[in-house]
């Protein structure tokens, strides 16, 4: 009989954390070489496509960072709400929210105002669009207990119909031809590019600056000590006089606002109008997720893990386009890593033993 | 059992134990907390499997693989926190644990046998009450019937009074008397030598996993037993200075708060507290202490009533604010409500005090006075662990407790909330905390004790306030012969 004994592991050595998790990626590789195989494509070729098209040329890596900007900003916005165990897979709808706020201003202000005063106020107001999208379930949880998991969620399908009901009523665009969409922004409005890419700078430094200073905020300063309390005992952190609604409002405008500060790098950076919200984000306040998962809560590792995972996007782009797989592909890649990297945390802060008696 | 060993992690919970039992015996087994003695029940009640040795039964070798096998071994075991479902009447627990119950309409059958069996042994149960309306030691017996009804000849109790009142103690070991008569046998956990010596026939000394010694109780005493449990000298007496107490510290008046369940569970509290005074709160748990507790350190609310510190009215304030006027707290359960877990022994070590000037800044932690603070606490209060950045939930209970203690105690409170500071401590652990006690109360400060452990109460006390249903039933000095009668004011049927 074979016996399996799981046990605490205790000293979790830094080493054995990165094996774990490079092992936990190389398991994921393999069950996402399977599903291509059962696609009926070459798996080592598939793989081989998805990073050399990401993270293979000079084109490639440009697109990879450009989708690694809101990819860094809310990944590393949720490492602080994961912190507090607030589990707030509300990005998206707050990145959206950040989104309609930035287009609003842009949209009735950007005419009449210059550039160097268009820009701080559109990331301000995309800032504020999040946080108060991000506050609604700060509130329900402390106030009515309502489970922010459900509350986040659902909050995205609101905001995501709201935009959807801007775009095709009051926000419609003129020059678009009856098509559902707001006017182009005015160029006052618009975010500077590196040249030759798609990467506009000025979110690009916000995304580095943001996971720094996230850093420095959760492992230096009061407000990190307290959420890790929160997060790790909310009885204890009741026990030492730690104000949950105040944490938690705190916690959600920063993870929400820079949810906020993603979308407006999206419309004015890249889209420069509001437009679906399918088209205005592809998913990015789910991916972020992953990205903070794998950085292990730590939002300087967001960098790392959120560039990997825009390769993953892009090269995604890549097999779809030469290897003709369903677009579907990205989602089935990105949840498989997911799953696996979970699964190794298990094995990292569990032991286990196998042992077979003689019956 | 003949040659038992265990270990965990490489670490031996049991090693060569060997030990017998013959039908009509009453066995103690003795021993600190963590000397093995759970570990060596779980082995013969089929919870783990042995590194080595052999379980006999009537002669025959037997491999108990689960605890289903052990049942039908005839072994039976009521655990020190209790196997019932709360919300199912006592006859439905019963029956959800008798081997023969029928699939359907499981109750009718089991009815019949449960009576005429609780007859023959005077238990005084209605099988129609909900388990939640039992007290503890009404749930016991029904733990105890459930082993009897799976015809367990060999009955396993562990820690059996420690949620008990005096007179439900002395009900249980008439029961335990009668199983005797009858020829059932009896292993009794517990590190409390009064009851080994008063019920047991034999005892089995265990000590670090090992068998330290074993008496019959008649040819042996307690000062014996205790040095074969700790392998040396206890005192049993710490020795309590005689101190003139100081200006009123705390006071509460006509104090009413609700419980979880939003029923009233403090009702019209008075009582106050000086400089120098420890000041007892004795009790059955569940009568209001821990609501009193929070209610005082401002994490529960009070419905009424006024709770001052020095003469400043702190009700219903945050608490925090009640930290900053001086106040303590030594939580109930430690784990629960004293740590975060995960977190690093140093950011433990400031779990009440990260607001204070000495270790924050601005927005800013100053984490190098936050590590000299831990590494003190670990030097002041022994608390032994790898270094300060270990994670706190790989330090023993004890070790956990003496830095919750620490960290308490370490700003020179001037009233100190202790809960069962002492709950499941070993001796050694159990006489350095109280020693701290005692030096606060030196001190100046005042402390509010809350403690099952009568022994503790008295020993420590300079009043004691007997709690029962939420209500005081009376306030004594320590020297008032009242309290002999403790035992039934305790469980409510005696009132000063």
């Amino acid at each position: 009989m074979i016996k399996f004994n799981v046990t605490d592991r205790y000293d979790i050595s830094a080493g054995r954390s990165f094996m774990t998790n490079l092992l936990s990626l190389v398991a994921g590789l393999f069950m996402i070489g399977l599903v291509f195989l059962f696609l009926g494509v070459n798996p080592f070729y598939a793989l081989f496509k998805i990073f050399s098209g990401s993270f293979g040329s000079f084109y490639g890596f440009k697109e990879t960072l450009t989708k690694a900007i809101p990819l860094i900003l809310i990944g590393s916005g949720l490492t602080l709400a994961f912190r507090a165990k607030f589990w707030n897979i509300g990005a998206e709808g707050q990145l959206l929210m950040g989104a309609i706020f930035a287009a609003w201003i842009s949209l009735f202000l950007g005419d009449h105002l210059p550039s160097y005063i268009m820009v701080p106020l559109m990331f301000l107001a995309g800032f504020t669009g999040g946080a108060l999208w991000g506050i609604i379930p700060a509130i329900l949880k402390i106030r009515f207990s309502i489970n922010e998991v459900i509350s986040t969620l659902m909050l995205n399908y609101i905001c995501a119909d709201f935009l959807t009901m801007l775009i095709v009523g009051p926000w419609k665009g003129s020059t678009r031809f009856g098509f559902p969409g707001t006017d182009n922004f005015p160029d006052s409005a618009i975010l500077g590019l590196i040249s030759g890419s798609r990467i506009h700078y000025a979110t690009f430094i916000l995304s580095i600056l943001c996971a720094v200073i996230l850093c420095i905020v959760i492992y230096k300063t009061r407000f990190g000590y307290e959420a890790r309390v929160v997060g790790e005992n909310p009885d204890a952190g009741r026990y030492a006089g730690i104000d949950f609604l105040k944490t938690t409002l705190i916690l959600m405008i920063i993870s929400g606002g820079l949810a906020g500060l993603a979308g407006v790098g999206e419309v004015a950076g890249i889209h420069h109008y509001l437009g679906y919200p399918a088209a205005v984000s592809s998913g990015y306040g789910f991916t972020a997720i992953i990205v903070a998962w794998l950085a292990k809560l730590n939002p300087l590792l967001t960098l790392v893990s959120g560039i990997f995972f825009a390769g993953i996007l892009v090269g995604g782009d890549a097999v779809q386009i030469s290897l003709g797989l369903p677009a579907a592909t990205v989602g089935i890649v990105n949840g498989i890593l997911l799953i696996c990297l979970i699964m190794g945390d298990y094995f990292l802060k569990n032991k286990i033993t196998l042992t077979i008696a003689k019956p | 059992m003949r040659g038992i060993s265990k270990s965990f992690h490489g670490i031996p919970a049991n090693q060569d134990i060997s030990f017998s039992i013959e039908s009509g015996e009453i066995l103690g087994l003795l021993g600190e907390n963590g000397a093995g003695k759970t570990t060596l029940m779980n082995i013969l009640y089929g919870l783990y499997q042995p590194d080595a040795g052999e379980i006999r039964i009537n002669d025959a070798p037997v491999r108990i693989h689960n605890p289903l096998e052990s049942i039908a071994l005839g072994i039976g075991m009521v655990h020190q926190h209790f196997m019932l479902i709360q919300n199912h009447s006592v006859l439905e627990n019963i029956a959800l644990s008798h081997k023969d119950t029928p699939f359907f309409f499981p109750t009718v059958k089991i009815r019949e046998k449960i009576e005429n069996f609780s007859a023959s042994f005077d238990f005084n149960i209605d099988l129609t009450k909900k388990v939640w309306q039992l007290s503890a030691g009404e749930q016991q017996r029904v733990e105890i019937i459930k082993a009897l009804l799976n015809g367990a000849d060999l009955l396993i109790l562990d820690e059996p009074t420690s949620v008990l009142t005096p007179q439900e103690i002395k009900e249980l070991i008439s029961i335990l008397k009668e199983m005797k008569a009858k020829g059932h046998m009896v292993i009794f956990i517990s590190h409390k030598l009064d009851e080994i010596m008063d019920i047991c026939d034999r005892v089995l000394v265990l000590q670090k996993g090992k068998i330290a010694g074993s008496a019959l109780t008649r040819d042996t005493d307690k000062i014996s037993l205790a040095r074969m449990m700790v392998g040396r000298d206890v005192v049993f007496n710490i020795q309590r200075e005689k101190i003139v107490r100081g200006n009123q510290i705390l006071s509460v008046e006509h104090l009413n708060v609700m419980g979880d369940k939003g029923l009233p569970v403090l009702k019209d509290i008075s009582f106050e507290i000086f400089e120098n005074e420890i000041f007892g709160v004795a009790g059955v748990s569940g009568n209001g202490q821990r609501e009193l507790a929070e209610a005082v350190t401002g994490i529960r609310k009070a419905e009424s009533g006024k709770i001052r510190i020095n003469d400043r009215d702190i009700t219903n304030t945050s608490p925090r604010h009640i930290y900053d006027q001086g106040v303590s707290h030594v939580p109930e359960e430690r784990i629960r409500f004293g740590i975060a877990p995960g977190l690093f022994l140093y950011d433990n070590a400031i779990l009440k005090q990260h607001h204070l000037k000495k270790f924050s800044k601005r927005y800013f932690l100053k984490y190098k006075d936050v590590k000299d603070h831990a590494k003190n606490l670990m030097d002041d209060f022994n608390v032994s662990a790898h270094s300060i950045h270990s994670q706190i939930r790989n330090l023993s209970g004890g070790n956990i407790q003496k830095l919750i203690l620490g960290r308490e105690i370490s700003e020179k409170p001037q009233l100190l909330v202790a809960s069962h500071p002492t709950y499941g401590l070993d001796i050694g652990a159990t006489e350095f905390m109280r020693n701290h006690l005692l030096k606060l109360r030196k001190t100046g400060s005042a402390v509010l004790l809350f403690s099952e452990d009568l022994e503790e109460i008295f020993e420590l006390c300079d009043r004691i306030a007997v709690i029962f249903d939420g209500e005081f039933m009376a306030i004594l000095d320590s020297g008032d012969s009242r309290l002999n009668d403790i035992g039934l004011m305790m469980a409510g049927s005696k009132r000063i």
